[in-house]
Formats: structure tokens, C-alpha cells, sequence
């Protein structure tokens, strides 16, 4: 399917369902798609399950997401920051479910489930609390746990540049999960700071192929 | 201080200050080595790497060559470290996404990792990233992938907590992170080699041997041929 181009976050947001399984790209504040959720604010979407590096910072974007009550359950690898206290207040009243996974597990759980991958064996988290539940087994003497995919309903990922077919460069580490995130959902909301004409990007550039890219809105940053 | 694997003890001095343990890591850090700089004091230790010293930074959130934290004028929101403090970039930087960043950390691409830790055990058992506390919230970051995917691995820490109980220990009591993960540990007090033979100590600041044996509960050894 080819790419729909928004004027305003709202209508790129349109038609998320509550109960969906939302992932939301950013490494802190770089590559943060801010406007979109903002725009899932106001769009009333809930009972999600949101699955980001962190749970949100001070009380903007995802922490405020948080803060309406929308979000049931986050999938993270490190919740717990210095300006994270609308999730450690929700977390605290047991009023959110916290999943934490390691970076990479993340990372690689997310990019199986945009490759068509049923599950992995990983090193990561052998021997620690993490491990707990998880399946087990050795590979030419080294032990290793089975994780699985996680695919989301949504992506909302932030990018630096899109032309009008949808692919997508990201700019130095603000790129961190959009790519990963971008293969990894039913729906791929990216929002970007400029819409450049086909043809306009280098293809050795492009980081993410437009395959993976359903919606795009220009949300006007400059760039810095 | 210890050019040959000879023991030393240097009680000409006190233990070592937070910046002479990053300078004793950097000096164990292989010339053209790529390394990764845990959260917090290891960073340290990219300030005291000498010139030319050819070694490229990696950041978990996905760059190579990752220059220095980034002064007034050249804070640039789209470039941070793992510690999400804007940093700069160096000439052969390169970018990529976490996905790929954890593969070459995972893939044991990268040669050296310095990570700080709450304990390590005589096995190099690594705990660092949670103190086990009821009402603490678990948050893990990069930590156990880091732990288990470099070639090799050095705790950069105080010796004792703030109680005063050791953070060298025969087994770690807070919820590991990786398991026989660690090779060297760096304190003010000594340096360590942990692993499958047990703790060696390398040399000692401020301190004799035997007074460092009566302050641990691990059983110590000095290097071969010392």
C-alpha cells in the first residue's frame, strides 16, 4: 500500500483502537515522535500497551500519555529515569504493568517480529531475574534464552526526512528504534521534519524503505 | 605502575582517586580498541585515553566514534550518549540503529566494555543494575547485554559501599546482571582479575596485601611469578 501524506498529526493518529499494542520510537528525547502522541492524547485511545525504551520523561509525550490513564501495561528497558515520575507514581499506586526487557532483547524482539522471525535464542539475561520463566537451552556449550517477537498494531516513530513515496533517513542517533519499529507494526505513523520530493534522496541513503511506511506528517521542526 | 605481570604494592600513596582509576583503565585499554563506556564513572575514562591512542567510542543508543560531551554551542538534540547528554562526533562516526547497535555488542564485536557495578563475585559474576529493594523499580537499559557481549570486561568501582562491606564477594547477593561475565575490576584500593580461578590481585594502592585479605571475604592470589 502506498503512503498517505498528513497535513496535522490528528488525522495521521486517526483510527488507533483501544486495547492496540502501540510502539513508540525514542531514545530520551532524540527521535521522539512528540506530536504523535500527543495527537493519541487527544485521539482518546486506551487501554494500550505501549512498548518504548523508557516510560516517559517529566510530564510531556509519553509521560503524559501515561498520566491520562491510557496506557495498561509498558514494555521498556529502563522505566526508571531521574524525570520519570508520572510512571514511578503509576507504577508505585500498581495501576501499570511493567515488563522490562533488556535493550538489545527489545531491539532484537521487535526486528524478529518485522522479519518474520517465530523466536530466538539470546544470551542476554542467562543467570539473572530476567531469565525467570523463560525457556532454556545450550548451543555448542553456550546457554541461551528463548525470546519471542514483539509486533505491534501501531508505530509511531519519529525521522529526520521522508520523500513523497515514504522512505525515510533519520537523522545521527535520533535513528536509534524508528527502523526497527518501522518493520515491526500492522501501521507505521512516521512523523518527520520534511517531505522532499521522490526521487529528492539518495537511495544508498535510505534507511528505511518505503515498504514499511503507512502514514507520514510533516511536523514542521526545523531542522538543527 | 605495573608494566609486567609482576605483583606491586605502591604504599607510597593513598588508594587511587575516581580519576586515577578511569587513568589506570585507559591504560589497560588496547591501542585501536572499540569500547563502550558504561553510565557514569566509566565515562570517565574517555578523558584520560592519550592521544592517538586510536580508540573508538561505541554508544549503545547507536554510534561509533563518538566524540567528547558536547560544549555550550554545540548541544545538538539529535545526538546523545546512552546517558542521554548531548555529545559530539568524530570524523569516521558512524550511525545505526539499536537493532544493529546490540547485534556487534551481542555478536562480541566490541573489544572492551567499563561498566560500574554494585558487586562482583570472585567468578565475575557482574550485579549492577538492581539493588534487590521491594520497593525499588527494576530498570535494566543496556546493562545485561553489555555484560555478556564484549570480549572482555572491567568493573570500574569503589571497593567497599557506604557500610563499609565489600563489593568484592564470593557470591553476589543483589540480582545479577551476567554471569562469569567479568575479567578485571578496578577499585582505589587494588586491581583485580576475577573469573573461573578465583580473585588475583595485580597491585595494590595505599594498602598491603595482606591488610586487602583481611578487608575481603574472598580468598586472594598473587599473579604467577610474583
Amino acid at each position: 500500500m502506498s503512503v498517505e501524506l498528513y497535513a496535522h498529526a490528528d488525522d495521521a493518529v486517526a483510527g488507533i483502537e483501544d486495547g492496540s499494542t502501540v510502539l513508540i520510537g525514542g531514545f530520551g528525547m532524540a527521535g521522539m515522535p512528540v506530536e504523535l502522541i500527543d495527537a493519541l492524547i487527544r485521539q482518546g485511545a486506551t487501554d494500550l500497551t505501549v512498548v518504548s525504551n523508557n516510560a516517559g520523561n517529566g510530564d510531556t509525550g509519553l509521560a503524559a500519555l501515561l498520566a491520562k490513564g491510557r496506557v495498561r501495561r509498558i514494555v521498556c528497558s529502563f522505566p526508571r529515569q531521574s524525570d520519570s515520575w508520572v510512571f514511578d507514581r503509576l507504577y508505585r499506586e500498581g495501576r501499570i504493568e511493567l515488563e522490562v526487557v533488556p535493550q538489545g532483547t527489545l531491539a532484537e524482539r521487535l526486528r524478529a517480529a518485522g522479519a518474520g522471525i517465530g523466536a530466538f535464542y539470546s544470551p542476554t539475561g542467562v543467570g539473572t531475574p530476567l531469565a525467570e520463566g523463560k525457556e532454556t537451552r545450550e548451543i555448542a556449550g553456550r546457554t541461551y534464552l528463548l525470546e519471542y517477537p514483539i509486533k505491534g498494531d501501531v508505530a509511531l516513530i519519529g525521522a529526520h526526512q521522508a520523500d513523497q513515496m515514504g522512505n525515510l533517513v533519520y537523522r545521527k542517533t535520533a535513528r536509534n528504534f524508528g527502523p526497527v519499529m518501522a518493520t515491526a507494526a500492522t501501521t507505521v505513523v512516521a512523523q518527520v521534519r520534511e517531505i522532499v520530493e521522490v526521487g529528492a534522496i539518495d537511495p544508498e541513503a535510505v534507511v528505511t524503505p518505503s515498504i514499511y511506511v503507512d502514514r507520514i506528517v510533516r511536523t514542521g521542526v526545523p531542522a538543527a | 605502575m605495573n608494566p609486567t605481570n609482576a605483583f606491586v604494592e605502591n604504599l607510597d600513596r593513598g588508594p587511587l582517586t575516581k580519576h586515577e582509576m578511569a587513568a589506570r583503565v585507559a591504560r589497560d585499554i588496547p591501542h585501536g580498541s572499540y569500547v563502550n563506556l558504561g553510565i557514569g564513572q566509566p565515562t570517565l575514562v574517555a578523558d584520560h585515553l592519550p592521544a592517538g591512542s586510536g580508540v573508538v567510542l561505541h554508544t549503545e543508543n547507536g554510534m561509533l566514534n563518538m566524540g567528547p560531551a558536547a560544549q555550550e554551542g554545540q548541544v545538538d538534540p539529535d545526538l546523545t550518549n546512552a546517558g542521554k547528554i548531548p555529545v559530539t562526533e568524530l570524523p569516521g562516526a558512524a550511525y545505526f540503529h539499536h537493532a544493529d547497535s546490540f547485534a556487534m555488542m551481542r555478536g562480541g564485536h566490541l573489544d572492551v566494555c567499563v561498566l560500574g557495578a554494585f558487586q562482583v563475585s570472585a567468578a565475575g559474576d557482574l550485579a549492577n543494575w538492581h539493588t534487590g529493594a521491594a520497593d525499588a523499580i527494576p530498570a535494566v537499559g543496556g546493562a545485561m547485554d553489555l555484560a555478556i557481549g564484549a570480549k572482555r570486561v572491567f568493573v570500574m568501582m569503589t571497593l567497599f559501599a557506604k557500610d563499609g562491606t565489600p563489593k568484592l564477594v564470593p557470591r553476589c547477593t543483589y540480582p545479577l546482571t551476567g554471569l562469569g561475565c567479568v575479567d578485571r575490576v578496578y577499585t582505589e584500593f587494588a586491581t583485580f582479575r576475577v573469573g573461573p580461578g578465583g580473585v588475583t590481585v595485580l597491585e595494590t594502592f595505599g594498602i598491603t596485601y595482606d591488610d586487602l585479605a583481611q578487608r575481603l571475604d574472598v580468598p586472594l592470589s598473587l599473579p604467577d611469578g610474583s
